[in-house]
């Protein structure tokens, strides 16, 4: 099936079959393997990627669904050269090891803060809580997205 | 795993979608948010030929408030429940419960048609469903019918649906002033399974003495269910130590879970009188 949509920022069109998710066709057709793919059935979170501005996950989600759609992916939240006031965060709080599950860290977190920048430590775990990391604990992503709220609160600050 | 093949479309309208489920003889299946039909299919435990997506037939994502209850239109999401600002005085324990439904960016696509129409035995709507005596209003090719929510659930992953037939409302009676509630469930994550869950409220009389009382469980069942020993112990009577003693230990003897990997059957019992122990002790505030 023939499908447009927009992907940070570009409008794509591209023909999907109907079985494609989201997230493998960001990964495959798109090359935007930004968006990673863990279990494939929703728990692990991972694939998280923005669409119209809500978090979804990429892997419960049929390209074809996307028609007419906005998508964020995790290339989308971050510029060419200086980190941004959430990658920032991470690198200085540790909030990660091995990576895998940061690019749906990163997307989920930019939601919750871009909706709700006063959000306490208890509503961080809660909605980080579909995200799951084998490596840090969470202590650390927690305090990072916690530390980044600031940026997020001025309406001129530097989020993408 | 990948998604086995199947075909789509996306109709602009109730009758064609009707007619696409029909057309197919019970191989084709309603797309709502897919936040369990897809990991179904990705488990190959469901094998559509066809999916019938809903997101553009109109009037299904209406939260209607009135003297009458609560519509909620089945392609209505968790989060558009969440966003509602008349909810929490319209249906408070519909609030409740649902805070407790999946994770974050699943209740950005989940509907409250999708998880009624899945059934799954833990799941937190079908329970609100049951112990609020709510109607489900469905479309297919032989019209509309309402379906009362003790005889739409039959079982787990099992309604009274016809594979032609699309939930187009959940209604929810209204909600009195006054009324008692509250919503327990114990899952290991908070967002996961229920290993139990409990729905309950009661409208207390001027002396304070229960009255109309619903208890609805959730996750010890193949399907949810209301328990009518725990109802008949606490009518009449006011909430003391000694009413909290007698509906958590009903309630403990009336359910009869299974084991599994999650918890005993055992774990499952006593952890129902709990839940149903401190849902009172909340109700009662």
């Amino acid at each position: 099936m023939s499908i447009q949509f927009e992907v940070n920022g570009k409008v794509v069109s591209i023909a999907v079959e109907p079985r494609m998710t989201l997230a493998d066709c960001l990964r495959h057709e798109l090359g935007l393997t930004g968006t990673h793919v863990g279990c494939e059935h929703g728990v692990c979170g991972a694939c998280t990627v923005l669409v119209n501005g809500d978090a979804v996950r990429s892997c419960l989600m049929l390209a074809v669904q996307a028609e007419g759609s906005k998508v964020v992916t995790v290339e989308g939240l971050s510029n060419d050269q200086e980190l941004t006031a959430l990658q920032t965060s991470f690198r200085k709080h540790h909030a990660l090891q091995c990576g895998f599950c940061t690019p749906g860290m990163i997307t989920t977190a930019h939601a919750l803060l871009t909706e709700e920048p006063d959000c306490d430590a208890d509503r961080v775990r809660e909605v980080l809580a579909g995200n799951i990391c084998r490596c840090t604990g969470y202590i650390s992503i927690v305090e990072a997205v916690l530390d980044a709220r600031s940026a997020y609160k001025k309406s001129d600050g530097n989020r993408p | 795993m990948k998604l086995p093949s199947f075909a789509y479309a996306c109709p602009a309208t109730l009758s064609e979608a009707v007619a696409l489920l029909a057309a197919h003889d019970g191989e084709a299946k309603p797309l709502a948010g897919g936040q369990s039909l897809m990991p179904m299919m990705a488990f190959r435990v469901a094998l559509p030929s066809l999916l019938v997506d809903l997101r553009k037939i109109p009037d299904l994502k209406q939260i209607q408030i009135s003297d009458d209850g609560v519509r909620l239109g089945s392609m209505v999401r968790w989060r558009d429940i969440e966003d509602d600002v008349h909810l929490a005085k319209a249906h408070p324990l519909l609030i409740a419960a649902i805070a407790h439904v999946a994770h974050y960016q699943i209740r950005n696509r989940g509907t409250v048609g999708g998880s009624v129409a899945h059934a799954d035995p833990a799941a937190e709507m079908p329970g609100v469903a049951i112990a609020c005596e709510a109607e489900i209003t469905a479309v297919g090719k032989g019209g509309n019918r309402i379906i009362k929510a003790a005889d739409f659930f039959l079982g787990a992953l099992t309604t009274a649906l016809e594979p032609d037939e699309i939930i187009t409302e959940i209604r929810l009676p209204p909600w009195p002033a006054g009324r008692r509630f509250a919503f327990q469930e114990f899952a290991q994550r908070r967002g996961d399974f229920a290993m139990s869950g409990v729905a309950l409220y009661y409208d207390p009389d001027a002396d304070g003495r229960v009255g109309n009382a619903h208890v609805g469980v959730i996750g010890v069942a193949d399907r949810p269910q209301r328990l009518a020993t725990v109802e008949a112990i606490l009518n009449g009577r006011t909430i003391s130590d000694a009413t909290l003693a007698a509906a958590a230990e009903a309630a403990s003897a009336a359910v009869d879970p299974h084991d599994d990997i999650h918890a005993s059957a055992a774990y499952r019992r006593s952890l129902t009188g709990t839940l149903v122990e401190r849902a009172l002790r909340s109700a009662a505030g």
